[in-house]
């Protein structure tokens, strides 16, 4: 069926493009839980585990998103696990923002100068109150910045699962100009929405980082 | 009982140690300033009070607390030990109350409102009562550590330390924090001091401690300590104050 590309084409878009926010926000939260554990035991953990967590780390950010996506969707349903596209797009994503994610509050939360731990040592706070009320929260304003940054990377990066059939935006886009043969028409529209997606993203992730100056440590 | 009693103890990095058989004996009330050359071990020494480091031999008594080597429990011990820092350590993201209130609140489990009026006495003995909301950045480093010594005596302690506290001060601000020192002194609290004022070591301690190489060169009465320094070490150390 060969049908033009118009406004009548723009609900399929708009359908993938929600897909592609699903997914990366369902990709955010987990990668968002699992990056503060590991961050938290990367800097705490005893030196097993902080080392375990930096082979996963360096490992996973030295390995193409695609393989890791073939490998949860091919791999896995190989060995009798098989999980829906969007399972398995969620799972190799958020196995591969967690190796990025881990890595830039791991700095953030390293950048908090000693001298904060040894104060609130001295007022006999304990670990997770260390954590809870003096660290985690300057560290998370120097996150903000560069997660929003990143989440632009996650948003862009969910354009491979295409390649499995998810039905996100670029699937869509792949689809849609299947039936109507106008790729430039159709791929232009794709690229504006993830630029509609992604640039107040950055935007706010610059405002963040430049404008709005966390209270720094004396 | 002495208030704090410290029991010939070693810290050691490899075979160089940097405290070296450290005895030393604080009573309550009493106010020692612990002078000497940077390197000597002051600051050192203060630190493994409150275990802030680790001690490789000896042991320290300290309200009713000992600290002996590969001691890890500390916190009911720093409930009662205030600590200021040269860098005041303000937590930044907190304004001024909210630094004086946490450790109470979270710590000892005081409520919020008898934690507040403890903030507003404290800021008030540290004369800063009208900067109860500001953030630190908002206040000058003489503010800033005096916000840091309210925050201290909120817990409450019956020893305050007190490391280098006015060593990133100008003149004038390095004033008015010995002001606020000088009148917890006579207000009875015992006290430790690393300092580098010599006239306000002699002025306020009752008891001046010299290190010199990781140990105990010479101590006494402050006065008779700066009149008649009976060691060559300390009296080189002491010769450009006296003038």
């Amino acid at each position: 069926m060969i049908q033009s590309f118009g406004f009548s084409s723009l609900p399929i878009l708009l359908h993938g493009a929600l897909w592609t926010l699903i997914l990366s926000a369902s990709t955010f939260v987990a990668a968002g839980i699992f990056s503060l554990i590991f961050a938290l035991l990367r800097v705490l953990g005893p030196r097993p585990v902080r080392l375990l967590i930096a082979g996963y780390i360096e490992l996973v950010q030295a390995t193409p998103l695609l393989i890791l996506l073939f490998l949860a969707y091919y791999g896995l349903s190989f060995l009798g696990y098989y999980f829906p596209p969007l399972a398995a797009a969620v799972i190799s994503l958020t196995l591969y923002a967690t190796a990025f994610l881990a890595d830039i509050w791991r700095g953030c939360i390293e950048a908090i100068p000693k001298q904060q731990w040894e104060a609130a040592d001295a007022l006999a706070m304990s670990t997770p109150q260390k954590l809870r009320y003096v660290i985690l929260p300057q560290a998370f304003r120097i996150s903000l910045g560069p997660t929003v940054g990143f989440l632009v990377q996650i948003v862009k990066n969910t354009s491979v699962t295409a390649l499995i059939s998810f039905v996100e935006l670029t699937r869509a886009g792949q689809l849609l100009n299947n039936m109507t043969f106008q790729p430039f028409e159709v791929f232009l529209t794709v690229a504006a929405m993830y630029f509609i997606i992604c640039y107040p993203l950055s935007y706010y992730s610059e405002y963040l980082q430049g404008g709005k100056r966390a209270r720094s440590s004396t | 009982m002495p208030a704090v009693q410290l029991n010939n103890i070693k810290k050691c990095y490899g075979a160089l140690c940097v405290l070296d058989g450290i005895n030393l004996s604080v009573e309550p009330r009493d106010v020692v300033a612990v002078i000497g050359q940077s390197g000597s071990g002051k600051s050192t020494m203060l630190r493994c009070i409150n275990g802030l480091e680790q001690i490789q031999g000896g042991s320290i008594d300290i309200v009713g607390h000992r600290i002996e080597p590969g001691t890890h429990s500390l916190r009911s011990l720093r409930k009662e030990v205030g600590m200021v820092f040269q860098s005041y350590n303000l937590f930044p993201h907190l304004n001024v109350a909210e630094n004086i209130m946490l450790a109470p609140r979270v710590v000892k489990n005081v409520p919020k409102q008898e934690a507040w009026e403890t903030a507003q006495m404290v800021l008030k003995q540290v004369g800063l009562a009208d900067k109860v909301g500001a953030y630190p950045d908002e206040l000058s480093g003489g503010q800033q550590q005096r916000v840091a010594i309210a925050r201290s005596l909120a817990m409450k302690p019956k020893v305050m330390l007190f490391d280098e506290v006015t060593s990133a001060l100008d003149p004038q601000l390095t004033g008015e924090v010995l002001k606020t020192i000088a009148e917890l002194a006579a207000a009875g609290m015992t006290m430790i001091l690393v300092t580098h004022e010599m006239g306000f070591a002699r002025q306020v301690a009752n008891r001046t401690v010299f290190m010199y190489k990781g140990q105990i060169w010479e101590e006494g009465r402050s006065e008779d300590l700066f009149a008649a320094p009976k060691t060559p070490e300390l009296r080189s150390f002491i010769a450009p104050n006296l003038k």
